[in-house]
């Protein structure tokens, strides 16, 4: 019997070819298998071939989503799978983004069944979870092991067209998928267990998980920028050089909020930046690329605006845990409330 | 930290290059960025043009905080 196919998309730092210095590789396709394809053929077996393996850079997708699509899905096609697997993703933000992105194009436009992974706070895990089986991983490559079972579990279900159970019998996270099925006990008696339960405070299940919309209204627009007082706050770890209150690199638990009175730009011998998530190389030469301090403070003396809040805020939006991002934003808010900020600029690499 | 600033009821723009991350986190006035590593320049047409380019969006930026909107916006070009 002819083997199943598998066509395997990874980014580069996974393939192996280089990490931020090469986030910008345009697709390529290579016969056969790379990096963790290797664990994922072994844990398949040999029914199964990877016959290909997808490469793309996280920077040249997220920055060309079209073209990266359409190349993949070309790539893709030449290979006729049977499934496409893409990561995982781990907590990598724009790996994840690109995994859920090229998974659900590959399922629309050929047909074909498609999986990925990742952890659950990945961007891209609420951006797919509705389109796309993503399998939970935890937030690091060193669950590698612990997913492959998962996940080839389910290609193999996949590849002979199995009956996919539900999301905590299999391991990926929850779509928003309902389906029918006859309950042993009725609706009423169901409910009064739940509430006896809930009175007891004993964990129970729901029949019907409601969603969770995180939303904040738009707030209203500056009435009179001329009179506006303006703040720059920055996910990019842009800090005064030595990095004082020792902001990390990934996953950050702190920000900062660094003195600008009287500074025209942020200069490169004062400030440099600690982000481990991007190619560091143009904000280090010249830190207004993130913070665009040099051109507020043209649009400041030329009147455009009322005038730019004394310090900005900074923290590392890499590998950050939602709550932490959301923690800082309400210390961040409630001291420019204080300081009477009319409105914020916020820039995010 | 988008929405953390705007429920105070101060208006953020965001500016960021992966603008489907910011529609999923919520941000309400999003400007596209030019490139993940300099979302607010181009190092590479040169000193010059990539300051043009700055002060281009940042203007953009405070069109937009003056700009009334009712659900998630972004404003192109």
């Amino acid at each position: 019997m002819a083997k199943f196919r598998i066509v395997h998309y990874m980014n580069q730092f996974f393939a192996g070819i280089g990490g931020e210095d090469k986030a910008d590789l345009p697709p390529e396709v290579h016969e056969g298998v790379m990096g963790p394809g290797v664990g994922l053929q072994a844990a398949l077996g040999d029914e199964y071939e990877i016959a290909a393996t997808v490469i793309c850079g996280d920077n040249y997708f997220g920055e060309n989503l079209d073209q990266a699509t359409d190349a993949v899905i070309e790539m893709v096609k030449q290979y006729t799978p049977d499934v496409f697997v893409a990561g995982p993703a781990f907590n990598a933000g724009r790996y994840g983004v690109a995994c859920g992105t090229i998974c659900k194009a590959v399922e629309e436009r050929l047909g074909i069944p498609v999986i990925t992974g990742m952890y659950v706070e990945n961007p891209g895990a609420d951006m797919f979870r509705k389109d796309v089986i993503i399998v939970e991983t935890k937030n690091s490559a060193a669950s590698m092991r612990q997913t492959l079972p998962t996940l080839s579990a389910l290609i193999k279900k996949m590849a002979n067209k199995e009956e996919i159970l539900g999301p905590k019998e299999e391991g990926y996270l929850e779509r928003g998928i309902r389906v029918n099925y006859f309950a042993e006990k009725r609706g009423s008696e169901r409910a009064v267990e739940m509430l006896v339960k809930k009175l007891k405070g004993e964990p129970y299940q729901t029949d019907l998980v409601m969603p969770v919309f995180d939303r904040v209204d738009p707030a209203p627009p500056i009435k009179d920028i001329k009179k506006a007082k303006l703040a720059v706050v920055t996910s990019g770890g842009i800090v005064p050089q030595g990095n004082p209150d020792h902001i990390e690199s990934s996953n950050a638990t702190r920000w900062g909020k660094y003195d600008i009175t009287g500074m025209e730009r942020l200069s490169a011998e004062q400030f440099t930046t600690i982000h481990g998530g991007y190619d560091r190389q143009f904000a280090m030469a010249n830190p207004n690329v993130v913070v665009p301090l040099d051109a507020l403070r043209e649009l400041e003396k030329a009147g455009e605006f009322g005038e730019l809040v004394n310090y900005f805020c900074t923290t590392t939006g890499t590998g950050t845990a939602t709550a932490s991002a959301a923690k800082f934003g309400t210390e961040i808010g409630k001291m420019l409330v204080e300081d009477h900020v009319d409105g914020v600029l916020l820039v995010s690499t | 930290m988008v929405k953390g600033i705007e429920k105070y009821g101060i208006p953020v723009v965001h500016l960021a290059t992966v603008v489907p991350i910011s529609l999923t986190i919520g941000a309400n006035r999003i400007i596209p960025g030019v490139g993940i590593p300099y979302p607010v320049a181009d190092p590479l047409q040169g000193e010059k043009d990539s300051y043009k380019i700055r002060v281009n969006m940042v203007r953009r930026a405070l069109a937009a905080l003056q700009t009334p909107v009712d659900e998630q916006t972004v404003f192109e070009k």
